[in-house]
């Protein structure tokens, strides 16, 4: 900052900016969508090694059987924070800090449609992640009854239940906010000419994230209150012992639980159909099948929660519902997949480190689909429930999903916010390390889930030691990545290339019309559009 | 920003946050009574845990030509230091009559202990054909320190329940009753002084 005062002489000709001032004006009280999109990517990027430490702390006491370093509570402690700020602290903030900065730049608005609550839902964030993980140095520790904190053993923690109840609470509020924003300036800022059917992929998923969010999240909040009662108000909703019912509890978690995976999926599936044209210097294949492919699975997602308790005990009839209901999703989702692969059939491909990641997101997200099939037959699932299988898929499609399109929107969008490109050399380094570590760690989980491995144990039966080991390299390994990223970036961002408006050939959209980096303020007339600006301006398919 | 805009944008703001309430009152308000309705009405599970209709029990026809095991089971949560048991652990009866089965329960803790039992029945969709006339379960039990105490549950099972169902299961869990033991024990250090 110092820096930049110093040289302002300097920069009065080329930088119109007026960004404020000191640190505080700048960062605490920003109103600039850039700025907040900024502070969630970082504060994302923290919480990530922060969760990945943890699970480091895992892998570590799980490379061997027996109890070597960690004790069993502590262990799950390990569990599920591992998992509540993975979820809600790095690939949420992430989307959301993604949202916020490209959002106002593919639809030609000046910035979010609501500025100042756009600062008060990043900065709610921080404070809800301090109160859940100062639960560590607490007193009994942090929760340990599993991120799903099923009752009743959820409720038998001491002060962390209402720790984390409140953390949640706050999480949720920020999401809302965030998702009302989002909603807001979607539907009345964008520039002339960008209909709806005009709209980059990113914004539309994003659009129908936003609902889900909206619909889903105070489901949530009414749960965790729910709880909360339980705990320390003497109510009876989960309570077998008072007339309540400690399945109920699951149903309602899952009927949020469900769309949130959506939420944590949706943008990656826009983030992806950004990249694969640009770089296959074709449009998207079939962009309204696409849209309507993310509207439908967002449907879908409501109706298809159950499939997480299979084994509770549920009617026949409630089991075949939520069976055929689950597969159904693989239409729509099948329909994307396709749809990449054939925007990238002959197309004139070159390999930039942002497309090898879109393109390990489509190969790796669809092994982590094709094991959620097989998850959702409901006799296979009465094996696989609560087993390392069930572990193996979710962190397909988030870590090689969702995590994979995080990252390859940061190598594709980094130049216009930076105005410098990233060494390829060490992009393409980064990716296939974390490729064959990745699958290191998680390929040979599905073995040990369908072996009988179960998970959230600290020991297991030696008949899974040599997978585990494997496991564990793998996750050593993947631990040098962030690192890895760190020294990318700051590289690039002090003696990389500079880049053009338009760094890469084949980009289309509003946010390449502008220069790179993007100036503090960007838009403040809409922009006329002419033929050709839209990546999807005259597509009518 | 000019004042439409802003006019535009709370309108959006307004219709959002009335569908975050409202998705808020489903979830905490709404959810609980659909659960119960989808639980009764559509998988045919019984939740109420009351005494059979009398007219309705007093009309079944005893059916001679079968006979259906029941099984019973007791358990004791972990929090409550007593024992609990069916005196048989299965009987075949002939659907609408009227069967009688025996559970004891004990109290090894040193303080009166108020238990409540919560019934449940395998496979659940029988449940709606399972009558129970009486039961220890419809009421808080008291146990003194080291009282013994024989309970029935009295039973009629309808004869309308479905022909491939041929053995089903009526287990009890026992539960510490936090809140009347609690008042117990206060009733207890009141009475003491003045005795």
């Amino acid at each position: 900052m110092a820096n930049h005062a110093a040289h302002a002489d300097d920069h009065a000709h080329d930088d119109h900016d007026h960004k404020p001032e000191g640190f505080l004006d700048r960062w605490l009280f920003t109103t600039n969508h850039k700025d907040i999109g900024t502070l969630y990517l970082v504060f994302a990027f923290t919480m990530a090694i922060i969760g990945a430490g943890m699970s480091v702390v895992i892998r570590t006491e799980l490379a061997a059987p027996g109890l070597q370093h960690v004790q069993p509570y502590f262990f799950n402690q390990m569990t599920t924070l591992h998992a509540l700020v993975m979820i809600f602290g790095a690939i949420m903030p992430a989307f959301v800090g993604l949202a916020n900065w490209m959002i106002p730049l593919q639809i030609g608005a000046p910035d979010m449609a609501l500025p100042r609550m756009n600062n008060w839902s990043f900065w709610i964030m921080p404070f809800a992640f301090l109160m859940l993980l100062g639960t560590l140095f607490m007193p009994g520790g942090g929760p340990a009854g599993g991120w799903t904190m099923y009752p009743p053993l959820a409720l038998q923690g001491g002060a962390s239940v209402a720790f984390m109840v409140f953390a949640i609470h706050m999480m949720g509020i920020s999401s809302i906010m965030g998702a009302i924003n989002i909603i807001a300036t979607i539907l009345n800022l964008r520039a002339p000419g960008v209909d709806l059917l005009k709209m980059p992929l990113f914004t539309w998923s994003w659009l129908i994230t936003a609902f889900l969010l909206i619909a889903v999240m105070p489901v949530l909040a009414g749960a965790v209150t729910m709880l909360l009662t339980d705990k320390f108000f003497g109510t009876s909703f989960f309570n077998a012992a008072g007339g309540g019912d400690p399945v109920m509890f699951q149903h309602i978690f899952w009927f949020f639980g469900h769309p949130e995976v959506y939420i944590m999926i949706l943008p990656a599936f826009g983030i992806v159909s950004e990249i694969i044209p640009t770089f296959s210097r074709k449009p998207l294949f079939g962009y309204q099948a696409m849209v309507y492919a993310i509207a439908s699975i967002a449907f879908l997602s409501f109706i298809v929660w159950a499939h997480h308790m299979f084994t509770v005990g549920m009617p026949l009839g409630g089991e075949l519902f939520f069976m055929y209901s689950t597969m159904l999703i693989a239409i729509p989702t099948g329909v994307k997949v396709f749809n990449w692969v054939s925007t990238m059939w002959k197309g004139s491909l070159t390999f930039e480190t942002p497309m090898l990641w879109a393109i390990g997101f489509v190969v790796l997200f669809t092994i982590g689909g094709f094991s959620g099939l097989m998850l959702a037959i409901v006799p296979a699932d009465f094996q696989y429930h609560d087993t390392y299988f069930v572990v193996a898929h979710f962190h397909y499609v988030l870590v090689t999903g969702a995590l994979f399109s995080i990252i390859a929107a940061i190598y594709y969008w980094w130049p216009k916010w930076t105005g410098r490109m990233v060494n390829e050399t060490w992009g393409k380094v980064h990716f296939w390390w974390t490729i064959v570590f990745v699958n290191l760690t998680f390929f040979p989980q599905h073995f040990l889930g369908l072996a009988g491995m179960p998970r959230r144990i600290p020991d297991y039966n030696v008949a899974f030691a040599d997978w585990n080991l494997v496991s564990s390299i793998g996750a050593f390994g993947m631990f040098v990545t962030p690192w890895m990223m760190i020294a990318i970036f700051a590289m690039s961002k002090k003696k990389g290339a500079v880049a053009s408006q338009r760094p890469w050939e084949g980009a289309h959209g509003l946010e390449w019309e502008v220069p790179s980096p993007a100036p503090h303020h960007t838009f403040t007339t809409p922009p006329v559009i002419k033929p050709g600006m839209l990546a999807h301006g005259d597509v009518s398919h | 920003m000019s004042a439409d805009e802003q006019k535009k944008n709370w309108r959006v703001v307004k219709i959002a946050l009335i569908v975050c309430v409202a998705s808020f009152l489903f979830g905490f308000r709404v959810m609980p009574p659909i659960y119960r309705i989808a639980c009764e009405h559509i998988f045919g599970i019984k939740y109420e845990n009351k005494v059979a209709d009398g007219a309705k029990v007093a009309a079944f026809k005893e059916d001679d030509a079968r006979l259906v095991e029941v099984q019973f089971i007791g358990t004791v949560n972990s929090a409550l230091k007593w024992t609990f048991a069916p005196e048989v652990f299965s009987i075949k009866v002939h659907p609408g009559v009227l069967t009688e089965a025996w559970f004891d329960a004990s109290n090894l803790a040193p303080d009166a202990i108020v238990g409540n039992a919560v019934p449940s029945i395998a496979p659940n969709r029988a449940s709606l054909y399972f009558n129970k006339t009486e039961c220890f379960c419809f009421t808080e039990q008291t146990l003194k320190a080291g009282e013994s105490r024989r309970m029935p549950v009295r039973f009629v099972v309808d004869p309308k329940l479905p022909t491939d169902i041929k053995q089903l299961t009526l287990s009890y869990t026992f539960y510490n009753n936090e809140i009347a033991t609690k008042r117990l024990a206060a009733q207890g250090a009141e009475s003491k002084p003045s005795s």
